[in-house]
């Protein structure tokens, strides 16, 4: 587990304080079977997020979570890691998302980031675009989820003048 | 659920509508995504959202599970009329998932599914692959939400 570093007096992330390259690793987020059933009764109630038995039989080959689950968790390790304390403004979506292989009950999950790139942003002066490359693998070191998505986060000048 | 050869580019299902509220925005982010316009009012309207804002991935979430429904509807419908079901497999991803405004507590959202295209798997002959824009829409008629997901269709077996 790496702490990336800010150059704020705030403590805030702010867009100057990201630079391409890997940013760190994070986890990891043990993830329960009760869990896996809670979600998909509520999102995605297909045999084989919620029954053993049934999910015996599909293409998965056993109990999987959910690919929403997977990728909400993403969000919320991406939280953990650093976005609790950056001047965050969202995300405009998800250029591409792979579910690459099954998130099974009592993995141990494990998040990889890098920044692919920074860019401010022409038509808002306040923010900038920090594209990440997020990858969730299992504690065998198997790939489960990949995903590339722009975050907005301020800029340093906006950040400050709030105080 | 429809199989492969049933499936046309262009085919459109309407999935239903769900209504964000502050209580389902609240619990989500807590869980998910606690970023302070996903949990509080005052910090929501102080943002560039102007209101509690719901989590992309909540949004995301929803349409997921009016897809549900929705499979579930036509396996019924199938059902009835004594024909064999399809079940669809996993999917492999999406792309071009874009939040284009808002999901605000109170909000309606209106969800469609429309098939962008189909081919056939190169390496697992009993299946295709169909690519769909899920769409979402606000009760003023604005996209706010859309993305292009896969999923893996059985095949008819061949007689």
């Amino acid at each position: 587990m790496t702490a990336p570093a800010t150059n704020s007096p705030s403590g805030t992330l702010v867009f100057e304080d990201f630079a391409p390259g890997h940013y760190g690793t994070f986890g990891p987020r043990h993830v329960s079977r009760e869990e896996i059933v809670a979600f998909a009764a509520e999102f995605d109630p297909q045999p084989m997020h919620l029954d053993e038995e049934a999910a015996k039989h599909s293409m998965l080959g056993g109990l999987s979570g959910s690919g929403w689950h997977l990728g909400s968790l993403t969000m919320r390790m991406m939280f953990d890691a650093f976005l609790h304390r950056a001047a965050s403004l969202g995300s405009p979506g998800v250029e591409t998302l792979r579910w690459m292989a099954p998130l099974r009950p009592g993995d141990d999950i494990t998040l990889d980031l890098d920044v692919l790139d920074c860019r401010a942003s022409r038509s808002r002066p306040e923010m900038g675009f920090v594209k990440l490359k997020a990858r969730v693998s299992n504690a065998a070191g198997t790939t489960l989820l990949e995903l590339v998505s722009p975050l907005m986060i301020k800029r340093r000048s906006a950040a400050a003048a709030e105080g | 659920m429809r199989f492969f050869e049933d499936l046309q580019v262009g085919t459109r299902s309407d999935l239903g509508s769900f209504t964000f509220t502050a209580d389902n925005i609240k619990v989500f982010a807590r869980q998910f995504d606690p970023q302070a316009f996903h949990l509080d009012e005052e910090a929501g309207r102080a943002s560039p959202f102007g209101g509690l804002a719901a989590s992309g991935w909540h949004v995301g979430s929803v349409c997921m599970r009016m897809l549900v429904d929705q499979a579930r509807r036509e396996a019924e419908e199938a059902r009835r009329r004594g024909e064999e079901i399809a079940a669809w497999g996993p999917s492999p991803g999406f792309r071009d998932l874009k939040w284009l405004k808002p999901v605000l507590a109170g909000d309606t959202i209106h969800f469609a599914s429309e098939v962008v295209s189909l081919r056939e798997s190169a390496s697992r002959p009993e299946w295709g692959i169909l690519e769909a824009r899920n769409t979402g829409t606000n009760q003023r008629g604005e996209l706010v939400y859309s993305m292009v997901a896969s999923a893996f269709v059985p095949r008819r077996k061949r007689a």
